[in-house]
C-alpha cells in the first residue's frame, strides 16, 4: 500500500487514539497490571512471538508463545500466581513504543511500531528491541481491541534469555 | 602430579573434587577447569551436532558447536554426512553465517576460496600465486570424526575413541523408544528455541534428570494443566526411577505408562485429545494412525541425558553448549512428525510452546533456579553441591544390575559426575 493511499484512509484523530491505545497497553504491561490487560483483546485474538523473522504461517511454526485467550488467561494466572520464580520479583521494565505506521485493512487498523524494553534485575540492565504489529478492531464506546499482536524480537532467530513478564 | 594439557597449559588435578555423593563448588566457578572441560570432554568424546532432518537432502547444512568450536554439518550427494571446522584455512574468516540453507559450495566472503560440502577446496582465485596443487589438497576444511545413531548426528575430534554405538551403549534402547514419538512417520525438527543463562554449563546438565524440583519449580506450568493432565505429571511417588546407563549417560523415566509408545494403543483416547482426533480423521487418516499419533504427540514419559550435551526429554532435543565457565546456551528443538499429519504436527508446536522457550511456563523458572545456583555458588569458597539424594530403592523397571535409584533420585547427576571425573583426570 502506498504512503498516500494509507494516508487517505487513517485521520489524525483516529491515528492519535490507536497510539494513545497501545501507550496505554505498553504501561499496563510495565505495571504488571495483567488483569487490565486480558480486556484489551478480542475473544479470539492472538498473541504471537514468532522464533524466526519473515514467518507468514505462525500457526505451523515454533513461536515463544502463540496464545489464544485461554492461554494469555493461563499465562496471567501463572505471572501472578507468586509461585513462578521467574515472576516473583519480576524484572522490572520500561518500555518506549515509537515509529508507528498505519494501514487500513476492511475494518482492521493495522499499527506497526518499534519497541525497545528496557529491563532490570539481578544488578543487570538490558535492552529488548522489537517490531511490532498490532491489529485494532473497532470496540464499543469508541474503544479498540486487540486482534492480532506480534512481537517480532530483533533477535528473535537468535538466543534469548529466561523472561518473567510480558511484550 | 603435575601434567599438562593437550594445549600445553599446566593440567589441574580434579580428582579430588568429585566424590561419590557431591562435588566440589569450584566446577561451576573455576575459569581453568572449564578450559580443561572444553579440552578433555569436549575435545575428546561424542558431542552432537544436529539431527538428520536438519540437512535432509543433499547440499543442505545446519551451523552447529562442538564445545566452544563453529561446525557446519552438511549432507553430500552420496548422502554421506559430514561436520566441518567453520573456518577458512586461508586466514581463518568463517565462511558460513548462516543457521541452515542449501548450498553446493562454501565461498570464502574474505578472498575467496571456495570449499565442496565435504570440506575439499575446491577453488583458489589467482591460484597462480601459489605453488603447488599438493598444498591445496591439504586445506580442505578440517573434517570431523562423525558418526549417527537412529537420526542423531555425533561429531568428534579423536579418531581412536570408541564407536559411538559402544559410547552409548544401554542409552541406544532409550533412543529407539524416544523415536517412537515419530508414530511411524519417523521425527523431524520443527523449529529452536534457544536461550542462555548466566551459569555453569554442568548445572542444566544435572537438571535433566532431577524430578526432585519439578513440582516445586513447576507448580505454575502444573497449575495450568486440566486435572487429567496435571495427574500425569504428578511423578513423585508413582512408579517412576532413575537409572545409571554408563558412560554419564542416564535415564529418568517419569510417566512409566509412556515408556512405549507403541503399547495400549487400544486404551480409550484421553479427553485432552479427543479435538485433534476428530482432525485426524478429518485429514483422513485410518484409525490405527490415528492412535498411534494421538498416544505419541505428547512424547514419551522420560528424560534421557546424554553426556556431555543433548537430552532426549519428552518430546524435544536439549543441547547445551557451554559458553564460559559461568555462561551456557541451551537449545530446545522441538521435534514432530515427518510427513506426518498437520493437526499432529500444530499440537506439537502448542505444547512445546507451552513449557518451553524463553517465555514458556517453564523453562523462565528452570532459568531462574540455574543462574541462582551460580549467584549462590559466590558464597563460600569451600562448600559442596551435594548430589547424594536416592537411598529409596527404585519402584519400576531398571534394568537388572545398573545404578537406579527412585524417581527424585540424584543418580542421574552422579553418574554424570564420575564420568566428569573419569575424562578430566585421564
Ligand atoms: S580468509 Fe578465506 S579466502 Fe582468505
Ligand atoms: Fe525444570
Amino acid at each position: 500500500m502506498s504512503t498516500e493511499a494509507m494516508t487517505a484512509t487513517v485521520d489524525a484523530a483516529e491515528a492519535f487514539g490507536a497510539m494513545q491505545f497501545i501507550w496505554r497497553e505498553a504501561e499496563i504491561l510495565d505495571r504488571l497490571d495483567y488483569k487490565a490487560w486480558l480486556p484489551l483483546w478480542t475473544q479470539d485474538g492472538l498473541y504471537i512471538i514468532p522464533t524466526e523473522l519473515g514467518v507468514k504461517d505462525h500457526a505451523d511454526a515454533l513461536n515463544v508463545a502463540y496464545d489464544n485467550a485461554e492461554m494469555r488467561e493461563a499465562r496471567v494466572k501463572r505471572l501472578r500466581s507468586g509461585f513462578s520464580m521467574s515472576a516473583s520479583p519480576p524484572a522490572r521494565t520500561v518500555r518506549t513504543v515509537s515509529r508507528f505506521v498505519f494501514e487500513r485493512d476492511g475494518d482492521v487498523l493495522v499499527v506497526r511500531s518499534a519497541m525497545q524494553i528496557a529491563e532490570y534485575k539481578f544488578e543487570r540492565l538490558r535492552t529488548i528491541a522489537a517490531d511490532v504489529e498490532h491489529h485494532l478492531e473497532a470496540a464499543e464506546g469508541g474503544q479498540w481491541q486487540i486482534g492480532r499482536k506480534i512481537v517480532t524480537l530483533i533477535n528473535a532467530d537468535d538466543y534469548l534469555h529466561g523472561i518473567g513478564y510480558l511484550f | 602430579m603435575t601434567t599438562t594439557t593437550s594445549r600445553g597449559g599446566v593440567a589441574i588435578d580434579c580428582g579430588h573434587l568429585v566424590r561419590d555423593d557431591r562435588v566440589h563448588t569450584s566446577l561451576y566457578k573455576d575459569p581453568a577447569i572449564f578450559d580443561q572441560e572444553l579440552d578433555r570432554i569436549f575435545r575428546n568424546t561424542w558431542v552432537w551436532v544436529a539431527h538428520e532432518s536438519d540437512v535432509p537432502k543433499a547440499n543442505t547444512f545446519k551451523t552447529s558447536w562442538v564445545g566452544n568450536q563453529p561446525v557446519i554439518v552438511t549432507r553430500d550427494k552420496t548422502d554421506t554426512i559430514h561436520v566441518l571446522l567453520n573456518r577458512c584455512r586461508h586466514r581463518a574468516a568463517s565462511v558460513c553465517e548462516k543457521k541452515k540453507g542449501k548450498s553446493s559450495v562454501f565461498v570464502c566472503p574474505y578472498h575467496g576460496w571456495s570449499y565442496g560440502v565435504d570440506g575439499a577446496l575446491r577453488k583458489v582465485p589467482h591460484a597462480s600465486g601459489y605453488q603447488s596443487e599438493p598444498e591445496k589438497a591439504e586445506l580442505s576444511l578440517v573434517s570431523l570424526r562423525v558418526e549417527t545413531y537412529n537420526g542423531m548426528i555425533f561429531a568428534t575430534f579423536k579418531d581412536d575413541i570408541e564407536p559411538l554405538v559402544d559410547f552409548l551403549g544401554p542409552a541406544k534402547k532409550w533412543i529407539d523408544l524416544f523415536m517412537k514419538q515419530g508414530a511411524g512417520f519417523g521425527v523431524k525438527t520443527l523449529g529452536e528455541h534457544k536461550f542462555r543463562f548466566p551459569g555453569n554449563w554442568k548445572i542444566q546438565l544435572e537438571n535433566t534428570t532431577d524430578a526432585y524440583h519439578f513440582p516445586i519449580v513447576h507448580k505454575t506450568f502444573l497449575d495450568s494443566l486440566d486435572a487429567e493432565t496435571e495427574n500425569i505429571f504428578d511423578v513423585l511417588g508413582h512408579g517412576g526411577w532413575v537409572e545409571n546407563l554408563g558412560n554419564g549417560h542416564s535415564v529418568m523415566v517419569m510417566i512409566p505408562d509412556l515408556i512405549d509408545l507403541e503399547d495400549n494403543l487400544d486404551a480409550p483416547i484421553p479427553d485432552r485429545f479427543a479435538d485433534l482426533a476428530a482432525e485426524l480423521v478429518a485429514e483422513g487418516h485410518d484409525d490405527a494412525t490415528v492412535r498411534k499419533v494421538v498416544r505419541a504427540v505428547g512424547g514419551t514419559g522420560f528424560n534421557l541425558n546424554l553426556f556431555p550435551n543433548v537430552a532426549c526429554s519428552m518430546a524435544f532435543f536439549r543441547v547445551l553448549r557451554p559458553v564460559a565457565v559461568d555462561e551456557t546456551e541451551i537449545t530446545h528443538v522441538a521435534i514432530g512428525m515427518d510427513e506426518g499429519p498437520v493437526a499432529g504436527n500444530r499440537m506439537r508446536l502448542r505444547l512445546h510452546e507451552h513449557f518451553q522457550g524463553p517465555m514458556g511456563f517453564g523453562t523462565p523458572d528452570d532459568a531462574e533456579g540455574w543462574e541462582r545456583v551460580q549467584r549462590g555458588a559466590a558464597a563460600g569458597d569451600d562448600l559442596w553441591i551435594m548430589v547424594n539424594r536416592g537411598v529409596d530403592a527404585p519402584e519400576g523397571a531398571a534394568e537388572a544390575g545398573h545404578d537406579a535409584g527412585d524417581v527424585s533420585a540424584e543418580t542421574g547427576m552422579r553418574a554424570a559426575y564420575q564420568q566428569w571425573k573419569r575424562m578430566m583426570t585421564a
